[in-house]
């Protein structure tokens, strides 16, 4: 089987029921997605397949059409997304386990909804859990996002 | 407020810790620093001026004694460190130190003593120091009680003070001028024009020996300490590269998971593995102990699905099949021939009660096991190979590491390595050696080769150390607006026997824990008794967020709350006029001003307020809720709390928030239940927290009135119960009796 990931193809050789986020972690050694619950109730284990949001703890590797990117492939510490930024901006993380799942669904939020308000951002980011309780500061990090990437889209337009 | 009636009787924790540890302790040997634990491991070129500072070519290392589950506590103790030694916070590196005795925790065992916090005489500061002394001696390297701040407070600053003496020392001798003509700024000692860098200083500074009490800085001349700080690990946790247990990886590791017997405490009478012996990955399938078994696998995933094909037959249990059982249990415990503790025996209750038997007002409460549910589900990695072991694991007790791995393995404790990673959320449960030690038999029964141990959410849910079950029962006259006398009974199972019990120890004495945060507040009522009954050992339960105050914060706050509406007073005016130490009355002032307490609401708001002083933090809570339609909504919640000293201001509102959040997730929906002898929830489904869509705004104050400087993990989660609560009788009318919420009133 052969899978997309962050932009680099690997042949991985697994039983197909295996769940995406398996092989993501333990063929591919990529940690940013965690492990939460196995059965889509947290949202630690998001990544994109195609640029959307999915639970790859509960989508079998035989079923992911597309190329799937995880946090290592949406910015570096040296070269952070806008997301990310807006993440340490409001110093948003405490134990940091489900940040990447947060991270990667306010990504997607924001790419269909470059303004969401806070009804939209509630029942999104809700099917991502955090016993921190870091929600209000994820709230404020989601919208100093939204605002600084629809600059980026402004200046993108203008140029 | 300096009462203690019967101390003979109670034996204090801190002596029995000492004597069940095995301790024979002098004060020669307690005033002996550990060695250095890091000389041992260093390089050519590093250098360790103390067992908290490592400095190289690439510039300085904070090596902190306490693990970091989400508190920000290495930010904090880093730049107490920084704050001293005179280096700029964007070069300051963090790294957790190894499982050693030189980092044992001084204040771990200080909130056990039967003193309330508030309590400052000469007596109950001489048995805090004590506690000192056995912590020290039985090196307990534990992260918890809200005490990383208050214990490292000093350490940190005079090992940071300390380096820089012998940094300016050897820039002295090397430039042959007084030391006292040398400063230090941003990581060089400066002489005129000539500036020095620590790094190319370290290697002579390590001639001179550091000065055991250097002088600290004045407060007011701090640079970094009392401002708020980039976290040191907020980038990594930002980008997906913090390092959890989860994510280590070493060549050719394999991945295993366990499943345990369900019916906690019982055996394993049999398995059959025959049919996940052949499913695809699993390598090997072992009885761990006779309690359940372990599958190795090349894949977690694989490991997980063979567990799931196993069938069992397991022995049962030895405690009551049903959580009705237990209540029954607990309930029979208030008959119990002694008290476990009589804490509080103020004025003569009985006397009230005889005096007016037809104005005694009584009522029960009722809380349930909660369980930890980290996000990061347990999980270490072990690896035993040539004479040696290594072990990775989001601890918050690294050293009892070391002896789980001697015992296990048969191996001297320096053939042991302990690597601490940050934790996916600890919350007292990571306190527990369980999955460490399984982690520790798979390696050995398949030594030479790594082995990674994770537990299913289904395992985690099923196999915790929950937060004890607990009844309380009360009875009170109120006269004149105020209470008369007031008879508190708690019953609750002992954290501290459960606890020791797992380390094989035994716990004599009473568990301050029943009645923490109930026997302690600070509320002068001049009749006033807490008795505290110890439920028999039921479930296995543990230390969780805020210990006995998570329960007994509900009790008093909600039964305070109870005899003011008696009592014809408002809440607020009503614990004003009955507390009476200072940095509480102001914490409780400052929420009344915050909230704008006595505001007129909007239709169908109520606004409740709760007072819990735990940690030595008091802390006022105050909520605003709407009964809407669709069910009862927070609206917003005002906290107040006193550290005494606020060190990073938006960490402590980080924490304060978090702690409210937890307070709130168990209050509204928390509950595990026992049914056939096995504890029901198993994943997020059916025992889930607190989602964004009902998580309020939540504002936070900080005072520093109080006369020590104070931890902030915990004291933000008692109040949040008992404010929900008080909140939804004044905008209902309806006063719930019973936790969680959620079992007797809807919410959004």
């Amino acid at each position: 089987m052969q899978i997309s990931v962050n932009g680099v193809v690997h042949d991985v050789n697994v039983d197909e029921d295996m769940p995406l986020l398996w092989v993501l972690r333990d063929e591919l050694a990529i940690n940013g997605p965690k492990f939460g619950c196995g059965i889509a109730m947290c949202g630690a284990c998001t990544v994109h397949v195609n640029g959307m949001a999915v639970r790859s703890c509960s989508i079998p590797i035989g079923e992911v059409r597309g190329d799937v990117t995880t946090i290592e492939g949406l910015g570096t510490p040296d070269a952070m997304h806008a997301v990310q930024e807006a993440w340490v901006e409001h110093q948003v993380a405490q134990c940091g386990y489900c940040q990447p799942g947060q991270i990667m669904s306010a990504v997607s939020l924001l790419r269909m909804n470059p303004a969401p308000g806070d009804e939209v951002i509630d029942r999104v980011m809700s099917a991502n859990l955090c016993r921190c309780g870091t929600y209000p500061r994820i709230r404020a990090a989601i919208k100093t996002a939204a605002k600084k990437l629809r600059g980026q889209r402004v200046e993108e337009e203008d140029s | 407020m300096s009462k203690f009636g019967k101390i003979t009787r109670r034996s204090l924790l801190v002596s029995s810790v000492a004597v069940t540890g095995g301790v024979a302790f002098g004060y020669y040997k307690y005033k002996k620093p550990y060695e250095n634990p890091l000389k041992a491991d260093a390089l050519e070129d590093e250098v360790v001026i103390t067992p908290y500072i490592r400095i190289d070519q690439s510039g300085v290392t904070v090596i902190t004694p306490r693990a970091e589950m989400g508190q920000g506590v290495h930010s904090t103790l880093a730049a107490m460190v920084a704050e001293e030694l005179d280096i700029s916070w964007q070069d300051i590196r963090v790294e957790h130190g190894p499982a050693s005795r030189a980092y044992y925790n001084g204040a771990i065992l200080e909130d056990g003593v039967p003193f309330a916090a508030t309590d400052a005489s000469f007596m109950a500061n001489a048995v805090r120091d004590f506690t000192h002394i056995p912590t020290k001696l039985l090196g307990m390297q534990i992260t918890g009680g809200s005490t990383s701040t208050p214990d490292g407070f000093e350490k940190m600053r005079i090992a940071g003070a300390a380096a820089r003496e012998v940094l300016i020392a050897a820039a002295a001798a090397k430039l042959d001028v007084s030391p006292s003509s040398l400063s230090t700024e941003n990581g060089f000692v400066v002489s005129g024009d000539k500036r020095l860098p620590y790094v190319d200083l370290a290697v002579d500074a390590q001639k001179f020996d550091p000065p055991t009490s250097p002088l600290l800085k004045d407060k007011n001349s701090w640079k970094l300490l009392g401002k708020s700080l980039p976290r040191v690990d907020m980038i990594e946790k930002c980008t997906g590269t913090a390092l959890f247990s989860l994510d280590v990886r070493l060549p050719h590791m394999r991945y295993a998971t366990v499943k345990m017997n369900p019916h906690l405490g019982g055996e394993m009478i049999a398995f059959d593995a025959s049919k996940a012996e052949k499913m695809p990955g699993v390598e090997k399938i072992v009885s761990l102990d006779s309690k359940g078994i372990a599958v190795v696998a090349s894949n977690t995933w694989y490991a997980l699905n063979a567990a799931k094909a196993i069938t069992f037959d397991w022995d049962k249990a030895d405690f009551p099949i049903d959580t009705h059982g237990m209540f029954a249990v607990a309930s029979s415990s208030f008959h119990n021939k002694s008290p476990d503790s009589e804490f509080r025996e103020e004025g003569d209750v009985e006397s009230v009660f005889a005096e007016f038997p037809d104005q005694i007002f009584e009522a029960e409460y009722r809380v349930p096991y909660l369980a930890h549910a980290t996000m990061e589900p347990m999980n270490a990695v072990a690896f035993l190979s040539g004479g040696v072991l290594n072990v990775w694991a989001g601890s918050q007790n690294p050293t009892q590491i070391l002896k789980e791995g001697e015992s296990i393995t048969g191996l001297p404790r320096e053939n042991i390595r302990v690597h601490t990673t940050y934790m996916g959320g600890g919350f007292g449960r990571r306190t527990e050696m369980d999955f460490i030690k399984y982690a520790i038999t798979i390696a050995k029964l398949m030594e030479g080769i790594p082995i990674k141990t994770t537990w299913s959410r289904e395992e985690d849910m099923t196999h915790d150390v929950y937060r004890p079950l607990a009844i309380a029962r009360f009875s009170a006259v109120v006269g004149g607006g105020k209470p008369r006398a007031v008879d508190l009974k708690i019953a609750a199972q002992s954290i501290r026997v459960s606890q020791m019990g797992r380390l094989g120890l035994t716990f004599p004495g009473a568990d301050s824990s029943i009645v923490q945060a109930a026997w302690d507040q600070p509320y002068d009522i001049e009749n006033f008794n807490v008795t505290g009954y110890r439920v028999p050992e039921l479930l296995p339960v543990g230390s969780w967020r805020s210990v006995g105050a998570s329960q007994n914060g509900f009790f008093h706050e909600s039964m305070i709350d109870e005899l003011a509406h008696r009592a014809g007073v408002d809440p607020m005016t009503f614990r004003l006029q009955l507390v009476t130490h200072g940095p509480s009355r102001k914490v409780l002032d400052a929420a009344a001003q915050l909230s704008e307490w006595g505001r007129e609401l909007p239709p169908n708001h109520g606004l409740g307020v709760a007072f819990t002083l735990s940690f030595g933090v008091p802390t006022a809570e105050v909520i605003e809720i709407a009964n809407t339609e669709d069910g009862i909504k927070i609206v917003k919640v005002y906290a107040v709390v006193d550290v005494g000293t606020a060190l990073d201001p938006r960490n402590i509102e980080a924490q304060v928030i978090s702690g409210i959040n937890f307070g709130l997730s168990a209050a509204m929906m928390g509950e595990i239940t026992v049914k056939d002898g096995k504890v029901e929830q198993t994943n997020f489904h059916d025992y889930d927290a607190i989602r964004m869509y009902q998580a309020p705004d939540i504002k936070v104050k900080i005072l520093e009135n109080g006369e020590k400087i104070r931890g902030i993990g915990e004291p933000g989660t008692p109040p949040a119960a008992p404010a929900l609560g008080n909140a939804i009788f004044a905008a209902t009318g309806q006063r719930i009796r019973e936790l969680p919420f959620n079992k007797h009133i809807a919410f959004v």
